[in-house]
């Protein structure tokens, strides 16, 4: 298996590659969003938890 | 059965078994992304009409598939939602929104990528890719509607009806290449009978599409378990949780 060859992709180099560095940076920004959403919801509870807020339902 | 339903329609039941699932399910979908890239980019053989340009199918067949499949899914938790009122249901309607309009830009984008080579044009105003381009406008739609409301009742109400109109884009989308003289191929794999594809290229195509189905599935249990969390911030058992951590 020749590299320059693989990465070539018999000439459609530049239509193959941003296809799946596409496809890795769309499921990494779903994952990274998500997490921040986390976050931002955890800091927010614990913070009021810390302050004490009385949680009755 | 009805137990386990019920049980997993309940919030706090659902923030557990979620919590239990994510780790193996995220790990399964890394999994079969890695063989299904392998298979894909070094075991499948070049296209005799496409030539190496065809791998894309490996990344744009999968996130069409999903972009339907995660519309449907929203469609009908918002159906189940404004019909049985389950809370959960609306979260996982709304948390899927931004999942479904990711894989929709995806099949788009790669769509454009590969139709730039093959047919000479980044873009052509054709039923299938006019109807796909719908259906980001429809999960865009849904997003900022939902966001358009102050009241999370109102906003998730509105946003599940929006979404069960806009479910008849999807017949339209399958159909398009049948209905309508298109540019975009008509199906290879879903002739189930003999599809016209080698097995060589059909084995990674089915495990990328295996893959993002659980990565959608993990996702989705993630982002409704911290969406629980918030919603249910009033209940003793969230704010038990919280001061565990």
């Amino acid at each position: 298996m020749n590299w320059n060859e693989f990465f070539h992709m018999g000439g459609y180099a530049m239509y193959v590659w941003p296809s799946f560095g596409l496809a890795f940076v769309v499921l990494v920004a779903n994952v990274a969003w998500a997490v921040k959403r986390k976050r931002y919801i955890l800091d927010d509870l614990k913070r009021k938890v810390i302050a004490g807020r009385e949680y009755n339902s | 059965m009805w137990n386990w339903f019920h049980r997993l329609a309940s919030p706090r039941d659902f923030f557990r078994i979620a919590g239990y699932w994510i780790p193996w399910l995220g790990s399964l979908a890394l999994l079969l992304i890695i063989a299904g890239l392998y298979l894909g980019l070094f075991v499948a053989p070049p296209d005799y009409q496409q030539g190496e340009s065809y791998r894309i199918i490996f990344i744009h067949v999968p996130s069409a598939w999903m972009s339907l499949f995660v519309y449907i899914v929203m469609a009908i938790s918002g159906a189940i939602g404004l019909i049985w009122r389950i809370k959960l249901a609306h979260v996982m309607s709304i948390c899927s929104a931004p999942i479904g309009a990711s894989f929709t830009f995806l099949a788009l984008a790669t769509g454009s990528l590969w139709g730039k080579p093959m047919w000479g044009a980044w873009w052509v105003w054709d039923a299938r890719l006019t109807s796909e381009l719908l259906l980001l406008f429809l999960y865009l739609g849904v997003i900022a509607l939902y966001h358009a409301f102050e009241e999370r009742r109102t906003a998730e109400r509105a946003a599940a009806v929006l979404a069960i109109v806009g479910a008849v884009n999807i017949p339209i989308i399958h159909y398009s290449v049948e209905w309508w003289n298109t540019l975009h191929q008509g199906p290879t794999v879903s002739k189930l009978d003999a599809p016209s594809i080698d097995a060589n290229m059909l084995i990674p195509l089915l495990l990328m599409s295996l893959a993002f189905m659980i990565f959608y599935k993990a996702l989705l249990l993630f982002r409704a378990r911290y969406e629980i969390l918030h919603r249910q911030q009033r209940s003793q058992w969230v704010t038990q949780y919280i001061k565990t951590l």
